[in-house]
């Protein structure tokens, strides 16, 4: 193999989240139109909702007709700067106004699976980067989608500074959300999901499990890594010392004490590379989180379709035993008639018409919640199929290069070793 | 070398001459105040240590006698437990071969316990106070050691056992020693060990000793202050040394815990997959294999470079004690000369005696500066050897583990999904153009 020198960072991103020039041809309409970057982070001081002084990161979008590049003008692109909330608040909207959609995730609001050597702060320049790189992953995703790069609310995200959370407010999507407690409720009480439904979701519980074991383990595992190359340019410092006070040893020590050196820092770029295998990792640890959202969303709508046919078998049952007379099931009503005595007619004929007013108010909340639980069934299907190959692409080639990573840090200590072999012989 | 039977001894002005084998060669005290400090015989001892100049030559020579001349062959092995009424220990089978016209035999096979390797090291001290005799391993080990007879600790203490010996009979001097012959030769030791001078004659020996210590030295010659600056550093480099590489042993085995954990991961997850079940299984299996490299590399470092450093961590207190060998010789020659200096009756026999104790220095310098250069060439050779193995078994592991990252790319090359005519670049660290 050849090995090339790794690429400038931003070479590496269209990897990271699988985008390609294929894609670009399907039907991802926006990214078509559209180059989109997220070129730099800065710190910025301001007043937060509480009116306190605050230090935050601001990113900068910037955003390029396609053509124009296509046509190879040099135009400068336009460009924004967005906080991180300002993403989530898109996320938020995009995941209420398409819940038949596994919306992609955003870079981990704070450091997780940080060993020794990792910041856990969000403001050191590393996680900073990493996250720049994160959210513009996120964009080419959104921006990638044949559903979700249509949004006329992401289109604003993009080119519009100002007055944009107004426009998102506006859409009302918060009020469109489902309550927690309504979608639990509905996981415990629905009783006819779709099978493919469950056992997807079942999957999405699988893949966040094992990926985060697997990424807790890699970080033990690159703690340990660091530690056993950094001890090693202990030996560079005594080597050296040792050399002063040596005849004939001395060259070939002090030499071989340079290469433990350069040893001992050649473990910084290797596990540095490594975090980007991690951060494709986590990108589907939180996959796994809206994919389950799609599940329970449909959990929901299932659930409420059958609450609305259990309401109206029950009010078409009442309507039956007001009208025929025959009580088939207890009601306090119907225990009431039969100590009391009946009703009168006019009382009568006043329910049963205002049962069948329910009953038709029924049939059209069943319809329509056959319709939303079926489009739901549908739209979700083709998008977790097409979740499912590009997790299964993605995943392949985060694997393929994590291989990659693991020849150049081979290569890398047999040339460090080798080196030091032949100064041990100069002993 | 050859033909030699007895080199020259020096210290016999200590010990009670007439039980002491060695010293067939020399008489007693008086007589070598008669005979010039220097041997005449042009095989003795002093003559064969050349100035510095042809330390080299003196190298080429030793390196030849490894190869082609060496004419007596130890092996330490076969450990086994030996059980009495009051103790429990182990007994090592120590076999000779040897050609050599004073052994009355070609082979030898004696059971050995530790013991009698330390009686035998501490009568070559005795008899050649300014010759650095290689150390044996320690009586116990300090840390994490619960059990004395763990057999690991048995094992490592038989190798040691084992280099001690081989790098006595390579010695020039301790290599003829009488001792030596009878250690390796005698089937019962403790007749032997009865002899030679009592407790009571070494405690005299070691007051006298520390007594003219006190005095201290009037001028030490410029030669050993600076091997004695040497000792001292080279002490505490090598124990830096030996330090740092049980480090990394140390991080190396956290390393190769946490790596038994993290392969797991990946078989785990393939078991939910379809599709990518297979490289995920392909990437467990490579991670796994890498552990048994890392394992072996391990192993390799704590039998090959632990042991070299450890012996040579040990040698600095040999070096130390022969440092204050010497000076205790000089400090009692001085003092002599001292007392002959103030003294105007006995004039005579004093001077005899002085003249004694000066020949004894000369000789203590004389096989000290021989002994220090083959020292240092040898422990130059020693490290050198070991670190270079340390180094090539690294290359290996590195070698292995990267044979076993490529062929799990080769597993994915291959794979129908990817259309990649022709291409020979590894995959992704490019963006894919199609």
């Amino acid at each position: 193999f050849v090995l090339s020198p790794p690429p400038p960072k931003n070479l590496f991103l269209p990897m990271l989240c699988g985008v390609t020039a294929q894609m670009l041809e399907e039907g991802s309409t926006l990214l078509r139109r559209m180059e989109i970057c997220v070129a730099e982070a800065e710190k910025r001081n301001g007043k937060n909702t509480v009116n306190m002084q605050e230090t935050f990161t601001v990113y900068l979008v910037e955003t390029r007709p396609m053509d124009a590049v296509a046509e190879g003008r040099n135009q400068a692109p336009d460009s924004l700067w967005r906080r991180y909330s300002e993403f989530e608040l898109l996320r938020n909207y995009l995941l209420v106004t398409y819940p038949y959609i596994v919306v992609p995730p955003l870079p981990e609001k704070r450091a997780e699976f940080v060993w020794h050597k990792l910041s856990a702060d969000n403001m050191d320049p590393d996680f900073v980067e990493r996250r720049r790189v994160g959210l513009e992953n996120f964009l080419l995703r959104v921006a990638s989608h044949p559903v979700l790069s249509n949004d006329k609310i992401l289109h604003h995200f993009l080119i519009e500074e100002h007055g944009w959370k107004e426009v998102v407010y506006e859409t009302g999507f918060q009020a469109k959300a489902d309550s927690r407690l309504r979608a639990l409720s509905a996981t415990f009480r629905v009783r006819n999901p779709d099978k493919r439904f469950m056992e997807m979701k079942h999957y999405s519980d699988e893949l966040q499990s094992h990926t985060s074991q697997l990424l807790r383990a890699r970080a033990r595992v690159a703690d340990r890594l660091y530690g056993v190359y950094k001890v090693h340019g202990n030996y560079g410092r005594v080597f050296s010392e040792w050399s002063a006070m040596e005849k004939e040893m001395g060259d070939g020590l002090q030499s071989a004490g340079h290469h433990m050196d350069a040893y001992a820092a050649s473990i910084d770029d290797i596990l540095e590379e490594e975090e980007h295998y991690a951060d494709q990792l986590k990108e589907y640890l939180f996959y796994a989180e809206a994919l389950r959202a799609v599940c329970r969303k449909h959990e929901l709508t299932q659930f409420e379709f059958e609450m609305a046919s259990q309401e109206l078998v029950s009010k078409k049952q009442q309507h039956e035993e007001l009208s025929t007379g025959i009580v088939r099931t207890f009601s306090f009503k119907g225990m009431t008639n039969k100590l009391f005595g009946q009703e009168a007619p006019e009382q009568r004929e006043a329910r049963l018409k205002l049962l069948e007013d329910l009953i038709a108010e029924g049939e059209e909340d069943v319809q329509e919640k056959t319709v939303e639980c079926g489009e739901h069934v549908e739209r979700a299907w083709v998008d977790m199929h097409r979740f499912k190959e590009q997790k299964d692409k993605d995943l392949r080639e985060a694997l393929i290069n994590y291989a990659v990573m693991q020849i150049s840090m081979c290569k890398k200590g047999i040339q460090m070793w080798s080196n030091a072999k032949e100064c041990f012989l100069k002993m | 070398m050859s033909g030699q039977t007895f080199p020259a001894d020096f210290s016999g002005h200590m010990l009670d001459l007439d039980e002491d084998d060695d010293l067939e060669v020399f008489s007693k005290n008086t007589s070598l105040a008669d005979s010039s400090p220097m041997p005449n015989s042009p095989s003795s001892m002093v003559n064969q240590y050349r100035p510095e100049e042809e330390e080299e030559e003196e190298e080429q020579l030793q390196q030849q006698q490894g190869a082609n001349d060496k004419d007596i062959f130890i092996t330490v092995d076969n450990p086994e437990s030996h059980v009495t009424a009051i103790e429990t220990f182990i007994m090592y089978r120590v076999e000779t071969k040897t050609t050599r016209g004073e052994y009355d035999s070609s082979e030898y096979e004696v059971l050995r316990r530790y013991q009698d390797f330390v009686w035998l090291r501490s009568k070559l001290e005795e008899t050649h106070p300014t010759l650095i005799v290689h150390p044996l391993p320690e009586k116990f080990v300090m840390k994490g050691m619960v059990e004395r007879f763990n057999n690991d600790f048995i094992e490592t203490r038989r190798k040691a056992l084992h280099r001690f010996l081989n790098k006595i009979s390579e010695h020039p001097i301790l290599s003829y020693s009488q001792h030596f012959k009878v250690f390796l030769t005698a089937q019962e030791l403790l007749s032997h060990k009865k002899q030679g001078p009592g407790f009571l004659s070494r405690m005299g020996e070691t007051v006298r000793a520390v007594a003219n210590s006190v005095r201290g030295l009037r001028s030490r010659p410029e030669e050993f202050s600076l091997m004695q600056e040497y000792v001292e550093d080279f002490s505490n480099k090598i124990y830096s040394v030996d330090k740092v590489t049980q480090r990394i042993i140390k991080e190396q085995r956290e390393y190769l815990d946490e790596l038994k954990q993290y392969s797991p991961t990946y078989a785990q997850w393939a078991e939910s997959e379809e599709e990518l079940a297979e490289p995920l299984n392909g990437v467990a299996s490579c991670v796994e294999r890498c552990s048994k490299e890392s394992d072996e590399q391990i192993h390799h470092m704590s039998e090959v470079l632990v042991p070299a450093l450890h012996e040579y961590v040990l040698c600095t207190e040999t070096l130390k004690a022969v440092m204050r060998r010497r000076d205790n010789i000089q400090a009692e020659f001085e003092a002599k000369n001292v007392a002959l200096a103030s003294r105007r009756a006995d004039q005579e026999s004093l001077q005899d005696e002085v003249d004694g104790l000066a020949d004894r220095v000369e000789l203590a310098n004389n096989a000290l500066r021989g002994d220090w250069s083959r020292w240092q060439n040898g422990m130059r050779s020693d490290l050198k050897s070991a670190f270079l193995s340390t180094a090539e078994k690294n290359v290996d592991y590195y070698e292995q583990c990267l044979a076993v990252w490529e062929s799990f790319l080769l597993s994915q090359r291959v794979e129908p999904g990817e259309q990649r005519d022709g291409e020979d670049e590894p995959l992704p660290t490019h963006p894919i153009i199609d």
